[in-house]
């Protein structure tokens, strides 16, 4: 498996030896044996991530705008030079083929991340397009750091030039000499960074931070605090929330974002993107499914538990295979990621049902199984982001 | 701007037809006639200030017309021809018999005819099974080769989403299978994937004999005998024979631009407008509907119907903006196999060469198609060098003299002769297309001296056409003869395109006529016929 740039340091913290494989990486699940400390490091101090795995590619060159907007969902026309986006990719029926942040770097220069490979995507939609596109995943180490305290972080390194950059801003900076390019991005929906490096300069830039870091108590996290987080900021995960549609056999396993409670960055109107003329018709015969939070009713659920004389039980690490969702005891749906939030002191879900059940506040039931017998959980649907931190976008 | 009416009309529109038609080649003639008789108001707009695409006549030299691409005119279908009514309007076929003079080194040359039992007699020259068994090896798979006739007008079916139109188009096909019977049927299954060799070396023993009949399989594509798809061509071009045999027979008086002629003159008898110089630049198209099209004098054309017989990647990449476009669409456009294998040489010739063999019956025996293929092997051989970017050292030639059966192509006692070549491949390890053009002729004028000795003193001219020239000077992506390999995974419900076999493309109101579609490539004008009806349905 490939070794990120951070690695040397990576590894040596890495008390649990809990590795996972990403995209073919190594990559850590926590860094010591449970989790907890590093998830509030987080929410109540600053976290940092290691996400080079994802997949990063540039494209520039006079129709690189062109090509940005016939991919993706979002109207890339909106954003200017400095502004990134979050937006989905889909095939030609409208269906999710990925998702990922596509940054202006310059007028003619865009920079993309994506959790799948996506070069052949984005050449194949280059035709007859004047635009170079080039795979620079193994070039650059990405490092967010995340959490309230990491502007005041970056501030040590930076001499407050981080201060002003606005939420999904984007801006070249140095930390200790070293060329950087900082967005205010990330995926815990709280306040943090991304910081892209040069490979080679990537375990000097981790120095850097952790030096500047630690009256703040900073620490590296892994995947488990990670996917945490970004179920409280009601962020979706692929493979878990959905599926990239090149990836499944069938159609029933595919969906689209506006299934996904994406259509806010599903720009209908613009000129032209791949998918679009499947999304304006979706979308005009009414949607089939709807994305939405649920909070699961503890005294439900203690009482399911009470029946096996067990006390209550709640999820402490998140889950990612679906379970059913049920209105009535008739299946509305299915639940696809849920945590215990430690923050919110909640059970919580993202699940996909049919919309006329999907009204906020609705009741619904959500499976449990209890040693492999099927029990369900009252539920009520609640807005997402489930925790939504105003310094997050301040 | 103009007031018409109470309507404000862009001078820039040309006119509003019912039917727009993009490229004035056969197919696109064809389509043009099906429709005017139709009574659909009708233009058709060609680039070149000629018409006939692939068929076509030039004079290379003063006083010396060639067929300077296609010239075997015995593909045109029987029904297409009668409907137009063809020999009203000028079109004059005469047979040629030898079918195929396959030339030996050692002048013991094979002729094979449309008389079967003095095709048996040469066979016996090889082999006396062989002869005998040439009879049977005709009757059975000239039978297999008449359902796979009426599979050439069928409209292939809609795959994965067949429906019961799908079911419908395939009716036609019900006698035809019925007449060949149940266990032929099987035969047709089976062969029809099969390398040539194999099916071949089921009936044969001779390596001669299978190198006569076997080139004709070889000649529209990039693959050898022992290769999967050659069988499947050569029923192909037997379905379409005009002679009941392997290989047809026939040559246009006045060269293939003749026959073009003769297809405009009766499109032109229907109604269709033909307007020659124009280039269309542009297919003009919002949300996946076509309506009109834009040429390089700066009119518009606008039109109910867009029919384009232009290759794939004209239309679909050059002609639209392919933005706008699915990108699945795309990438099986992008897939599309074309690899041209093929080179022409014209000569102007002193005299008929001097074959080993061909002793004082001249004008007979090289009235046809004479091959140098004088064996299956070496056939297989002359394509095993494209597998890595090379071309043949010693190619399969297929040569014909059009002056022996229709002097007046030329000028004076001239004789005249056009050579296809094979396998020359359009992408080169080495070396490019425009350096090796002499080094090309070399080699064809010195393979054909191993058989005509002193053929390169007869030469007063030569033309040399290269797979690259076919690319550019005839609209052929890399060279290839058809707008697309005719292999196994481009053919009926595969061609162009999986899912758009059908004529129609994914823009509505744009239609395809060319030899991109069902059933592909040769002078037969049914993709043109095929192409109308499918419109006409809509
Ligand atoms: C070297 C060679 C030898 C062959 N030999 C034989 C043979 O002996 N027998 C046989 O049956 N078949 C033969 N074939 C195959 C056969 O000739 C073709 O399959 C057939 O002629 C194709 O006709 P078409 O009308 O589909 O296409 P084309 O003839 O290619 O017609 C397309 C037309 O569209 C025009 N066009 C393209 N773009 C535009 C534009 N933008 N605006 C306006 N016009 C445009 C082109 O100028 C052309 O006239 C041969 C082919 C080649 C290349």
């Amino acid at each position: 498996m490939k070794e990120t740039p951070f690695h040397p340091r990576t590894s040596e913290l890495l008390d649990s030896y809990d590795w996972n494989e990403w995209s073919g990486w190594l990559a850590a699940n926590s860094y010591e044996l449970d989790h907890s400390h590093e998830y509030l490091a987080i929410r109540t101090s600053c976290g940092v991530f290691d996400t080079s795995p994802l997949y990063k590619y540039i494209i520039h060159g006079p129709d690189a705008l062109k090509l940005m907007n016939r991919v993706v969902t979002q109207d890339v026309s909106k954003y200017g030079v400095g502004k990134s986006m979050y937006t989905p990719w889909c095939d030609d029926n409208g269906k999710i083929i990925d998702d990922g942040i596509v940054a202006r770097v310059d007028e003619q220069f865009f920079r993309m991340t994506a959790a799948e490979p996506t070069l052949f995507w984005l050449e194949d939609n280059a035709t007859n397009l004047n635009v170079t596109i080039e795979d620079i995943t193994e070039a650059y180490g990405i490092m967010a750091m995340q959490g309230p305290y990491s502007r005041d972080i970056l501030n040590r390194l930076t001499k407050t030039d981080a201060q002003g950059l606005n939420y999904f801003g984007l801006m070249d900076i140095k930390i200790a000499g070293i060329p950087i390019t900082l967005s205010r991005t990330g995926y815990t929906g709280d306040l943090g960074y991304e910081l892209w490096v040069k490979a080679d300069k990537a375990v000097a830039l981790w120095d850097a931070v952790f030096e500047a870091g630690e009256d703040y108590r900073i620490r590296p996290f892994g995947d488990y605090a990670l996917d945490i987080a970004r179920i409280e900021a009601g962020l979706l995960l692929i493979d878990a929330d959905f599926h990239s549609s090149k990836k499944v056999m069938y159609e029933h396993e595919k969906t689209t974002p506006l299934e996904l409670g994406l259509g806010w960055t599903v720009k209908l109107k613009k000129d032209y993107f791949v998918g679009q003329k499947a999304l304006i018709e979706d979308k005009k015969n009414g949607l089939k499914w709807k994305t939405i939070g649920l909070e699961i009713d503890l005294k439900s659920l203690e009482a399911i538990y009470a029946k096996y004389n067990m006390p209550l039980y709640l999820p402490y690490q998140s889950w990612t295979e679906a379970v059913p969702v049920y209105s009535h005891g008739k299946q509305i749906g299915k639940a696809t990621s849920g945590t215990w939030s430690p923050m919110l002191k909640k059970y919580i879900a993202i699940a996909r049902i049919k919309p006329k059940y999907a009204s906020i506040g609705n009741q619904v039931e959500m499976e449990v199984t209890i040693n492999a017998e099927r029990h369900n959980a009252r539920a009520k649907v609640v807005k997402t982001p489930f925790f939504n931190p105003s310094r997050k976008t301040n | 701007m103009e007031i018409n009416g109470d309507k404000l009309v862009d001078q820039k529109i040309k006119a509003k037809k019912d039917v727009v038609i993009i490229g004035g080649g056969v197919n696109g003639l064809v389509a043009a006639a099906y429709l005017a008789k139709a009574g659909r108001k009708v233009i058709l707009l060609e680039k070149k200030g000629r018409l006939g695409g692939i068929a076509v006549t030039e004079e290379f030299f003063p006083g010396y017309k060639f067929s300077s691409l296609a010239d075997g005119a015995g593909y045109l279908s029987p029904t297409v021809a009668s409907d137009l009514k063809l020999s009203q309007h000028g079109l004059e076929i005469v047979p040629v018999d030898p079918i195929v003079y396959s030339l030996q080194p050692d002048g013991r040359n094979l002729m094979i005819s449309g008389d079967v039992s003095a095709t048996s007699k040469e066979i016996s020259k090889f082999s006396e099974a062989d002869a005998k068994a040439y009879p049977r090896f005709l009757d059975l798979l000239g039978k297999l080769s008449t359902l796979a006739e009426s599979m050439l007008y069928l409209t292939p079916p809609d795959l994965p989403e067949f429906g019961f139109k799908d079911g419908i188009d395939l009716l036609p096909l019900l006698k035809p299978v019925w007449k060949v019977g149940r266990k032929d049927i099987m035969q047709v299954v089976r062969i029809l994937p099969m390398p040539v060799s194999d099916i071949l070396n089921e009936w044969f023993e001779s390596d001669e004999v299978k190198g006569a009949i076997s080139a004709s399989a070889l000649i529209n594509n990039s693959f050898g005998p022992q290769e999967a798809g050659s069988g499947y061509n050569f029923l192909y071009n037997w379905a379409g024979s005009n002679n009941g045999h392997f290989r047809s027979s026939g040559n246009v008086l006045g060269g293939m631009g003749a026959l073009s002629n003769a297809l405009a003159n009766a499109a032109k008898s229907l109604g269709v407008e033909i307007k020659l110089n124009t280039f269309v630049e542009k297919i003009v198209f919002d949300n996946y509907v076509a309506s009109g099209v834009e040429t390089n004098n700066g009119d518009h054309y606008s039109a109910k119907t867009i029919v384009s017989s232009a290759n794939m990647n004209t239309t679909f990449i050059n002609l639209l903006d392919p933005y706008y476009l699915d990108q699945m669409f795309i990438k099986h456009l992008k897939n599309i196999k074309y690899r041209g294998t093929t080179a022409r040489i014209h000569f102007v010739l002193r005299e008929l060469p001097s074959f080993r063999g061909v002793n004082g019956n001249a004008h007979k025996l090289l009235s046809g198609h004479i091959q140098i293929s004088p064996t299956m092997t070496y056939l297989q051989k002359a394509y095993d060098p494209i597998k890595y970017g090379r071309y043949s050292a010693n190619p399969y030639l297929d040569i014909f003299i059009p002056t022996i059966s229709d002097p007046s192509m030329s000028s004076d006692e001239s004789h005249l002769m056009s050579v296809t070549v094979k396998f020359m491949p359009y992408h080169l390890r080495e070396g490019d297309w425009k350096s090796l053009r002499d080094d090309l002729a070399k080699l064809v004028i010195n393979k054909i001296g191993e058989y005509a000795p002193g053929f390169e003193k007869l030469i007063k001219h030569q033309k040399v056409i290269t797979p690259l020239d076919l690319e550019q000077d005839y609209d052929l992506p890399e060279g290839n003869y058809v707008h697309g390999e005719m292999s196994l995974a481009q053919f009926m419900w595969m061609r162009p395109i999986p899912g758009h076999a059908q004529y129609r493309s994914p823009v509505k109101n744009l239609y395809l006529c060319g030899a991109a579609t069902h059933p592909g490539g040769g002078i037969t004008g049914i993709n043109g016929k095929n192409a109308a009806r499918e419109i006409l349905k809509d």
